[in-house]
């Protein structure tokens, strides 16, 4: 079993790992002395990209092989993705409140690497307890000279600086969060350009997650080949799962890939409460489509789940025993999306809006049997074919997503959608 | 640049000059400024939007199109405490819905009113994130985790009732909580003054009670 890298020191200083005289006594910003005193800035990012780490905010794409693409061009920055938003999804909310000189020191070797000197971290606008023990972290390693002017004598130079959004999930999309940091509507911007080509102010631009740029100061210790040792190939390293809904032991666990998902639930999160049965889970937040017992003994990896039609995406996994209502926990989900779109693109704004209303009216008992059909048909008409991944007709993946739990009930649970429907409007008559 | 925050207070007038230094270009700041309008005018104003347009320097209309996208500017007045219940998925299947019935009908109001003494809002919110703590509450943004439809019911006459001046979330976990996401390990020293996040710069976060 490999030890944790991420929790290790919350779980060991349980009243004060947010704080910097504990960081400092186990151990912390000693990577940052002996990079910035040693090491070259392509030295980190090489290490980083040797850690085959994919990105942890959802889409999985290697964090090194993003840095590579940051446009040789001053001024440029690194944002840090707090926006942590998708249902199901308190991993990031963690990292922050118990742990947050582990994301500055992240930032540092980051921006170091990256030629930044200048970085924000934004924080959704619920998360005002997180980004209070931030700036307080930030306020400490001011004070320390860990930030600042001419850190540690080394003539680098960084400053950091916390955002708080404003209520809107789609902020965590990397553009929509751009342009909310620039002061301006949290719409997704068409890509290309990249944001590491056109990002923040239209300057190249790296947004990671909190719990990405946390893996950093581990990686730069450790090389990144020790990182990429750990677990499968293509799922390398520990990472952070957020355990909800109707399991004994809800939490984040930081696991290594490659465990069944049987293991998570039965074993990591103690089973259903109750002893009740399983009857479905959603894998990787409200976005991902569902699995359901069959799929078991599948390995829990980046890989495995696309084979299986669905995605780990931001680590939430999300229970359901055999009471739930899988109507209503659908219309949950497309609700969400439905009140969290942007309203740019026309399939997303007008299909999130009739697929909640189509199933309001379902649940009401006034459904007819065609608006099954009526459920997928607009569904296609925001994704057309219902492939996986999800076909796109709109600047970002939101509306798609809405699509996920429509697909699963009608997929698994079609007699229970059909329960809902009258008896007459089934028969014709 | 005198005039346009004069009608706000020092420290609000203090606020904006730190958060219009924060940023390589100042429109960046019209998100916190909007927390600070909604501190000194008690929610999202045509004369907030107005002042916070003049110290940036881009039109009203342009502070609207982004005071008007996001959720937690509220363009009407809400009570001194605004009560968050999550009804998303993990909170769904734990019951948040009892949650935000039971809440609804403790303040006498529908969903999204404000009580008959202006002393609580109850909303909808979507995901704040404690899906391992369902059913969660945040009041003043301040989070509960682990609340029942009973506990939701205490939770409105006491706030009715004890009117605190700092809303202090381990205070409040205690009082009405139960499950929680993680550990939340230290307690946490600074709370809410006002319905708008208590955060630092934004003015809201005091020490202690």
């Amino acid at each position: 079993m490999t030890d944790p890298i991420l929790t290790a020191r919350m779980e060991a200083n349980r009243t004060d790992s947010n704080t910097i005289d504990r960081y400092l006594e186990t151990g912390g910003y000693e990577v940052l002395k002996n990079a910035l005193a040693s090491m070259t800035p392509e030295q980190i990012a090489e290490e980083v990209k040797a850690s085959n780490m994919r990105g942890r905010g959802g889409a999985g794409f290697p964090m090194g092989v993003k840095w590579g693409f940051l446009a040789d061009s001053d001024p440029k920055y690194l944002v840090i993705n707090g926006d942590e938003s998708e249902p199901g999804t308190f991993k990031d909310r963690q990292l922050l409140e118990r742990d947050p000189h582990q994301l500055i020191e992240g930032i540092v070797l980051a921006s170091y690497a990256l030629g930044v000197n200048r970085a924000f971290i934004y924080i959704r606008g619920e998360y005002p307890k997180p980004a209070r023990r931030v700036q307080r972290a930030i306020d400490e390693a001011y004070e320390k000279g860990f930030l600042g002017d001419d850190i540690l004598r080394s003539g680098f130079s960084l400053e950091v600086s916390v955002h708080l959004g404003g209520g809107a999930y789609i902020c965590g999309e990397e553009t929509a969060l751009l342009n909310s940091l620039e002061g301006r509507r949290g719409e997704p911007r068409l890509k290309p350009p990249f944001p590491a080509v056109e990002g923040l102010y239209a300057r190249p631009t790296i947004v990671n997650n909190v719990e990405s740029i946390s893996n950093v100061p581990w990686i730069v210790a450790n090389g990144g080949t020790s990182y990429a040792a750990i677990g499968p190939e293509r799922s390398a390293g520990t990472r952070m799962f957020s355990l909800s809904g109707h399991v004994n032991k809800p939490g984040n666990y930081e696991i290594v890939m490659g465990m069944t998902w049987r293991d998570l639930i039965y074993d990591v999160a103690g089973g259903i409460r109750d002893d009740r049965a399983l009857k479905t889970w959603i894998p990787g937040g409200a976005s991902a489509p569902w699995l359901v017992p069959e799929h078991l003994d599948a390995p829990l990896t980046i890989d495995d789940a696309t084979t299986l039609g669905t995605m780990l995406g931001s680590g939430a996994v999300v229970v359901m025993d055999e009471t739930t209502d899988v109507v209503k926990a659908a219309h949950s989900i497309v609700r969400f999306f439905a009140h969290e779109s942007c309203g740019q693109c026309t399939p997303c704004r007008e299909g999130t809006k009739w697929l909640q209303d189509i199933l309001e009216r379902i649940l009401r008992g006034e459904g007819r049997e065609k608006d099954i059909d009526l459920l997928l048909d607009v569904s296609d008409n925001i994704s057309p074919g219902l492939t996986w991944p999800p076909a796109m007709t709109t600047i970002c993946p939101l509306g798609p997503s809405a699509t996920a739990p429509i697909l699963s009930i009608t997929r698994y649970f079609l007699d229970e959608v059909k329960a809902y429907i009258p008896v007459s409007e089934v028969a014709g008559v | 640049m005198s005039s346009p925050i004069a009608t706000w207070s020092a420290e609000g007038q203090e606020r904006a000059q730190q958060l219009l230094a924060l940023y390589p270009d100042k429109r960046s700041a019209v998100m916190p400024l909007l927390y600070v309008a909604s501190l000194e005018h008690g929610h999202v104003t045509n004369e907030g939007m107005q002042q916070v347009a003049e110290l940036i320097g881009v039109t009203a209309t342009q502070v609207r199109s982004v005071a008007t996208f996001y959720t937690m500017y509220k363009h009407e007045p809400v009570g001194r405490y605004l009560v968050s219940v999550c009804t998303s998925i993990s909170c769904h299947l734990l019951g948040g819905d009892e949650v935000l019935d039971a809440a609804c009908g403790a303040a006498g109001v529908e969903v999204g009113g404000t009580s008959e003494d202006d002393l609580v809002t109850v909303e909808r919110v979507e995901c704040i994130g404690a899906c391992g703590g369902a059913p969660a509450v945040q009041v003043n943004y301040e989070l509960i985790e682990g609340v029942t439809d009973i506990k939701a019911i205490d939770l409105i006459d006491w706030l009715r009732n004890t009117t605190p001046e700092v809303v202090l979330a381990d205070e409040l976990q205690q009082l009405f909580g139960g499950q929680k996401s993680f550990d939340w390990g230290v307690p946490e020293p600074d709370g809410a003054i006002a319905p708008v996040p208590a955060f630092g710069p934004y003015g809201s976060a005091e020490e202690g009670r």
